[in-house]
């Protein structure tokens, strides 16, 4: 996608604090620049609480051009105020709204990286509502491992190079890159379009990936997957 | 004998002064049990209502156009949760008055309505420390009311009652909605603000109708 373009899934933060809505619009921003991310983050005059007049503005020019937006709110009356500002707002944009029931930042994150990659407004709501168990337990296993060959799979190994490993930023390029590809990829057993799932498998420098990939181009899929890890995703 | 346009300006009015005069004893309840904002809010809220309703060229026409002026500005200005709470409250409300004048039925409808803005709003049931519990026995109270032939100010002084009972038993309880359910346990024995605000402003509503 043309990163001048906007992805057709923008997302409004909003919070009590305005820091923390622009704080979260900083970070999901640094893994997904093509996503047109909002704050609405504290009073009008600053303080500690929501806004219902900054969380309208922010929603209409959200769901401009003919985009869709999905909202994640912090506490209570961020909430509140986000259901009443859909309320009151035209059906036509409403119904291209959902308030997403998530996890503040993890849910900003997931659901920006998903949004990046082209994805309709069901899928990034989804990103940002599963954010909460990818980071609340051990939900992510890896999957055993298939032993076949003649299975369909493509499958690849490759090492690690760059010192901090499957951290934020490089989960998100890989992510981010996969979702060109008409492939399923599964890295150690996790789902690699995910950047959460990848992020909780805690992979570091010198730990060997195991490349799995179905679908009609996974073949490239793998080969640009282990031609990115090798690169050491630019940090090397 | 029903109630009209100036007596819906002048509910707000007298809404605004009582929570203005007890903003500081709203601040210490929410406080004790939430984050300490709730008098603050409402403050801020009502004086930016009556700045709007001093600017009206001319009055409204239908006590509804004066709830909803409430419900627009104090879901713009409050802040806190208690901003779209009453706000939905009020547009409900409004939606239910779209008449110049009220009987009895009619103050019936407008707090079964702003009741259930409230409940679908903040998704509240009674028994769970939030202004849910001054609302409900209030609506209720109003319905008996007017079941017994009482007129419009009967029935929002019964009302106004109902909801000052209703706010002392939500002392005892332990929140789960809002804020002050982070508390859990310790939530018990504190008077729920949303629930004394809601008494003032019901009280207002039967002062401006006696």
């Amino acid at each position: 996608m043309s990163e001048r373009e906007p992805a057709p899934v923008a997302l409004v933060l909003v919070s009590h604090s305005r820091a923390i809505a622009e704080g979260a619009v900083d970070l999901a921003g640094q893994m997904a620049p093509g996503v047109l991310l909002l704050a609405a983050g504290g009073t009008d005059d600053g303080g500690l609480g929501t806004s219902y007049d900054a969380v309208e503005a922010a929603v209409t020019r959200a769901v401009a051009d003919g985009r869709s937006a999905v909202v994640l709110a912090d506490l209570g009356s961020a909430v509140l105020t986000a259901e009443s500002v859909l309320d009151l707002a035209d059906p036509d944009v409403a119904e291209r709204v959902r308030i997403a029931d998530a996890p503040f930042v993890e849910g900003a994150v997931a659901a920006a990286v998903t949004a990046h990659g082209g994805a309709d407004l069901d899928r990034v709501l989804a990103a940002a509502e599963h954010a909460g168990t990818m980071f609340g337990g051990d939900q992510v296993r890896p999957a055993a491992v298939e032993a076949a060959a003649d299975d369909g799979v493509v499958r690849g190994a490759v090492t690690l190079r760059n010192p901090l490993g499957l951290h934020a930023r490089p989960a998100a390029i890989v992510a981010r890159m996969l979702a060109a590809y008409d492939a399923k990829v599964r890295i150690n057993g996790a789902n690699a379009a995910s950047v959460l799932e990848l992020m909780k498998l805690g992979a570091t420098q010198g730990d060997e990936l195991t490349i799995e990939v179905e679908g009609p181009q996974a073949t490239e899929a793998r080969d640009a997957l282990v031609a990115a890890v090798q690169e050491g995703f630019g940090e090397v | 004998m029903t109630l009209d346009v100036a007596w819906a300006v002048d509910w707000v009015r007298r809404s605004a002064d009582a929570v203005a005069e007890h903003r500081e004893e709203l601040i210490e309840l929410d406080r004790q049990i939430g984050d300490g904002d709730h008098g603050e809010n409402l403050n801020r809220g009502f004086t930016a209502v009556v700045a709007k309703l001093d600017a009206l060229e001319e009055p409204p026409g239908e006590i509804g156009d004066v709830l909803k002026l409430v419900a627009t500005t104090l879901m713009s200005t409050v802040g806190g949760a208690a901003g779209p709470l009453y706000g939905t409250a009020f547009l409900r409300a409004a939606k239910a008055t779209a008449v110049p004048e009220l009987d009895t039925k009619g103050v019936v409808a407008l707090l079964e309505a702003a009741l259930e803005g409230i409940v679908v709003r903040g998704k509240a049931r009674t028994g769970e420390k939030t202004m849910v519990d001054a609302w409900t026995p209030a609506s209720e109270a109003a319905a008996a009311a007017s079941d017994a032939g009482a007129s419009a100010a009967e029935a929002l002084e019964a009302a106004a009652q109902a909801a000052a009972d209703g706010a002392q038993a939500t002392i005892p309880l332990v929140a789960t909605k809002g804020r002050a359910s982070y508390l859990g346990e310790r939530s018990a024995g504190h008077l729920d603000p949303g629930a004394r605000s809601t008494e003032l402003i019901l009280q207002a509503a039967a002062q401006a109708a006696a």
